[in-house]
């Protein structure tokens, strides 16, 4: 799951995977704003097949954040 | 067909404006979800719209106005279909009250279904959209949101409310390909207009150019086009189906 995910978050952000780190949150990188975030809540969804709770897409904070949520649904 | 193998989600399906959308929406190819309270009265359109030899459709029968209710249904409709193309926000309540009589519970229990209500929809509705960076999200508003009328201070404010959520929110969706428009319909013959007081029911044929009441057809042919492609350079806009009011 780790691997999609980085995946998704590199593609959707338009960033090298090798950017994409449990470190890396929201807001910190011009591109991950508050549009390019809703396209990585759309992407996650559709590929792990899954509709987030409305808090969970404000507590998507950083990748690791992310990984912890995905987890949560089974995914 | 306009809308063929397109998913299309209409609440306060059951009735009036509602029924002769989703009949409208079906006969053009549209998947239908078809969504309210009602749950005997959204099956017998499900059933009118099979025996049509229109496309499937889906009930599901839940209060619009919670949000965890609508959240639930949405997380069901996404299982069932991965995606979604138009939503259609129709359920609304029209009660009358003079400001000097107004109470709490009147203001609660028209915004929360006219105002919160849509608003739970487009944020769902939107979500499931951005998935495949299209969709059209029509909202059932009312030229009383814009012209205002004698008794109707709550449901005119809740609609006004409504038209201004299309205008942003059409600006925060456009980079996702996602539209959003509202329909204003004037003075329409459904079961709801018919509870108005029979002095305001003159009062508003009156005030039509075109002398008649408008037919909830004549409102889902307006829907139809914004939420094909018919309309697909079309967004932020509440496009009026009045007969020419003049008030």
């Amino acid at each position: 799951m780790e691997q999609k995910l980085r995946t998704i978050f590199a593609e959707s952000l338009e960033i090298p995977e090798e950017r994409v780190k449990d470190e890396l949150e929201y807001n910190t990188l011009p591109e991950w704003d508050s549009i390019s975030h809703m396209s990585l809540i759309a992407a996650i969804e559709d590929s792990f097949d899954i509709m987030l709770d409305t808090e969970d897409v404000i507590d998507m904070s950083s990748f690791g954040k992310a990984k912890e949520i995905v987890a949560k649904y089974g995914a | 067909m306009l809308l063929k193998d397109r998913i299309v989600w209409v609440t306060g399906a059951s009735g009036g404006i509602g029924r002769s959308t989703a009949l409208k929406l079906a006969s053009e190819g549209a998947t239908l979800i078809l969504a309210g309270r009602q749950e005997e009265r959204l099956h017998a359109v499900a059933e009118e719209i099979r025996a049509s030899g229109a496309s499937a459709c889906t009930v599901f029968a839940y209060d619009v106005s919670n949000q965890e209710e609508v959240q639930q249904t949405f997380k069901e409709a996404a299982a069932k279909y991965g995606r979604l193309d138009g939503m259609v926000n129709n359920a609304g309540i029209l009660e009358e009250s003079l400001l000097s009589t107004l109470k709490h519970d009147h203001l609660q229990r028209v915004f929360s279904v006219n105002v919160f209500g849509t608003l739970y929809h487009m944020q769902m509705a939107s979500r499931l959209m951005m998935r495949k960076k299209q969709g059209s999200i029509v909202n059932i508003s009312s030229i009383i949101g814009s012209s205002g009328k004698e008794g109707l201070s709550v449901y005119g404010a809740s609609k006004a409310a409504v038209n201004g959520a299309v205008k942003s929110a059409a600006k925060e969706l456009a980079p996702f390909g996602i539209r959003v428009n509202a329909v204003a319909p004037g003075f329409i013959a459904t079961d709801m207009t018919g509870k108005l007081k029979e002095d305001i029911y003159r009062m508003r044929m009156g005030s039509i150019k075109m002398k008649r009441a408008g037919l909830p057809e004549e409102v889902a042919d307006t829907v139809l086009y914004l939420l094909s492609d018919l309309s697909k350079y079309v967004t932020g806009q509440t496009i009026g189906v009045d007969g020419g009011m003049v008030e």
